[in-house]
C-alpha cells in the first residue's frame, strides 16, 4: 500500500552516517538500504515520517518533518492555531483517537 | 498494611495517574513499612481482601521486592474487553498499572520486553510469551499503544529511563538489555536510554505475535517481521470506530434534512419532512457506508493514493445505482440532481480521509497536501448544495 509519492520530507545527511544500520533496523516500511557500508534511502516514497530513524540515529544524519499522518488531527491544529494534535496526546484529556 | 490494593482496575475510570506514586511495583502490590525516601523497600505481598485482576497469577519475590506473575493465556473476558475496545470508547480506560510483571519463571538473565500500558498491547504481549520466562516491564503512556503514544511521546525515553529506575530493574537483572517494541521506536532514543540508564535497547518485530519465532531465531528479527502491513482483516477491525463517530455527525445531518423538507410556508410538515427528506436520509447513509466502511476495507484495490479521491469514487460508486435505479431518485429535479451529485461523494470522500489517522502506512505531509485541496472542495460543495437546496424550496413555495 502506498501513498502519495514525491512528498516525503525524509533527509540523509550520508557524511555523518556510520553505518550501524539502526535506521533500517526500526523503520517500519524498510526505507533504508545499507550500501557500502552506509545507509541510503532506497524507497522514499514509502516513508511515513514517523521519526523513528530519527530519534535512533545517535549521529544526527537524518532529518524529517515528524507528525501524525492523520486529518482529525491537522485539522485540530488548523482550527487551533497549534500543531497537529490528537485529543489523546495532551497530559491528562484522553481522547478516542487512534 | 497489607491489604491488597487494586486501584486501577482494567476499565474503569481514573487511568494510570491514579496509582500510587512509587511506581515500583503495581498498585494491587501492597507496599509494607515505607520509610521516607525510599521507594519500595521489599514489599510485602498481601493475601488479603482486594481483588487483583484475573490475569495476575500471583507473585514472585526479586531483589526489589514482590513481582505480579502475568498469566500468558487470555480469557473469554479479555476477549470481550478486546471487542469493546474495537466498538466503543471504552478502549479510553481499558489500562493496566505500569510496572515490571513475570511471565514464566524468570531469573536475574531473563530478558525484559518492555509494553504499552493498554491492555490491549499488553495483551497482545503477555498471550504471545507462552513458554518464554521473561519480565515485562509496562510503561505508562496514559493508555495508549505501543505505535500511537511512541508518537505522541508518551512511550518515550524518559517514561522508559525512569520506569527501568522505579521499579528497581538495575536490581532484578543482572544483563542490562531490553527489549522494545519496534513500534516504540519513533518515541526512543537508543542511545540516550543507554547514556541515562546503562541499558541497551534491542528492537523486537513489530508484531507481538512473532516474538516466540523472535526468540527462537536468537533475539533476531527477519525483515518480514520489521515491516508493517494493513491486511484486510486490520482494516475491518478498525471500521466500527470509522463509522461510528461518521454516524455521530449524520445524526445532525439527519435533523437539518428533515427540518428543511419539512419546512413549509404553512409550518413544519412531517409527512412531508419524511417523503422529501428520505432520499437524503439514505444517500447520506450511503456516504457514511462508502466513506467509513467500503473504503477502509476496499483500500488497496480502490484507484489513486489519495484518500480524498478513494472517498469520492466509491462515494459515486454507491449513489449512483441507488440514485438513478430507485424510487429515491431525484431525477425530476436538476436542481436536486446537481445537489445530490455534488455533496454526498464529496461527503463520501471527507468521511474517507478520517481513515488516514487509523491507516499504518499515512504520512503527515501527504495528509496536509490532500487536506489543502480536499477541505476547500468540500466546504465549497456543502455550500453550492445548501444554496441548490434553498433554491429549490423557494421554487417549490413559488416565491421565486
Amino acid at each position: 500500500m502506498r501513498y502519495l509519492s514525491g512528498i516525503a520530507t525524509i533527509g540523509l545527511a550520508g557524511e555523518r552516517c556510520t553505518g550501524c544500520g539502526l535506521c533500517a533496523e526500526v523503520c517500519p516500511h524498510a526505507v533504508f538500504e545499507l550500501r557500502n557500508g552506509k545507509a541510503s534511502i532506497a524507497d522514499r516514497d514509502a516513508c511515513m515520517e514517523c521519526g523513528a530513524c530519527v530519534s535512533n540515529c545517535a549521529f544526527g544524519a537524518l532529518s524529517v518533518d515528524k507528525g501524525v499522518g492523520c486529518a482529525a488531527a491537522i485539522i485540530n491544529g488548523m482550527i487551533t492555531g497549534g500543531e497537529p494534535s490528537c485529543d489523546c496526546s495532551g497530559g491528562d484529556k484522553k481522547g478516542s483517537c487512534c | 498494611m497489607t491489604e491488597l490494593k487494586f486501584i486501577n482496575r482494567p476499565g474503569e475510570q481514573g487511568g494510570p495517574e491514579a496509582s500510587t506514586g512509587c511506581g515500583c511495583s503495581p498498585s494491587f502490590i501492597s507496599v509494607g513499612s515505607k520509610p521516607a525516601g525510599v521507594c519500595c523497600p521489599s514489599p510485602t505481598v498481601a493475601t488479603g481482601t482486594g481483588k487483583a485482576p484475573a490475569w495476575i497469577k500471583g507473585t514472585i519475590m526479586t531483589e526489589a521486592g514482590a513481582v505480579p506473575e502475568i498469566s500468558v493465556n487470555l480469557t473469554a473476558e479479555d476477549f470481550i474487553g478486546h471487542a469493546r475496545c474495537r466498538i466503543s470508547a471504552y478502549r479510553n480506560s481499558y489500562t493496566v498499572p505500569p510496572g515490571l510483571y513475570t511471565a514464566g519463571s524468570p531469573d536475574a538473565n531473563s530478558e525484559v520486553f518492555v509494553s504499552a500500558n493498554y491492555k490491549l498491547s499488553f495483551d497482545a504481549l503477555r498471550s504471545s510469551l507462552k513458554g518464554i520466562n521473561a519480565w515485562v516491564l509496562v510503561l505508562d503512556t496514559k493508555g495508549i499503544n505501543v505505535w500511537c503514544a511512541a508518537g505522541k511521546g508518551t512511550f518515550s525515553t524518559e517514561e522508559l529511563v525512569g520506569r527501568i529506575s522505579s521499579t528497581q530493574l538495575p536490581a532484578v537483572v543482572r544483563h542490562r538489555r531490553v527489549i522494545v517494541p519496534q513500534l516504540g521506536a519513533p518515541g526512543i532514543s537508543a542511545h540516550k536510554v543507554r547514556q541515562k540508564s546503562g541499558f541497551q535497547v534491542k528492537y523486537g518485530p513489530v508484531r507481538a505475535a512473532d516474538i516466540p519465532a523472535y526468540v527462537a531465531a536468537g533475539y533476531k528479527a527477519s525483515r518480514e517481521m520489521r515491516e508493517v502491513k494493513f491486511p484486510l482483516i486490520d482494516r475491518l477491525i478498525l471500521t466500527p470506530m470509522e463509522i461510528r463517530p461518521a454516524l455521530g455527525y449524520f445524526l445532525w445531518y439527519a435533523a437539518a434534512v428533515l427540518l428543511i423538507f419539512g419546512l413549509q410556508p404553512t409550518g413544519i410538515l412531517f409527512r412531508d419532512a419524511l417523503t422529501g427528506g428520505m432520499p437524503f436520509l439514505i444517500f447520506g447513509l450511503l456516504s457514511v457506508f462508502s466513506g467509513a466502511f467500503l473504503t477502509p476495507l476496499l483500500l488497496p484495490a480502490i484507484p489513486s493514493s489519495s484518500f480524498a479521491v478513494k472517498g469520492w469514487i466509491m462515494g459515486m460508486l454507491t449513489l449512483y445505482p441507488v440514485e438513478r435505479y430507485s424510487s429515491l431518485s431525484v431525477a425530476g429535479s436538476p436542481l436536486l440532481l446537481v445537489c445530490v451529485y455534488l455533496f454526498f461523494p464529496v461527503a463520501s470522500s471527507f468521511i474517507a480521509l478520517q481513515f488516514t489517522g487509523s491507516t499504518t502506512f499515512t504520512g503527515m505531509t501527504g495528509v496536509r497536501k490532500e487536506l489543502r485541496l480536499a477541505l476547500p472542495i468540500s466546504i465549497s460543495a456543502a455550500i453550492i448544495s445548501t444554496a441548490l437546496l434553498t433554491i429549490h424550496k423557494l421554487l417549490q413555495w413559488g416565491i421565486i
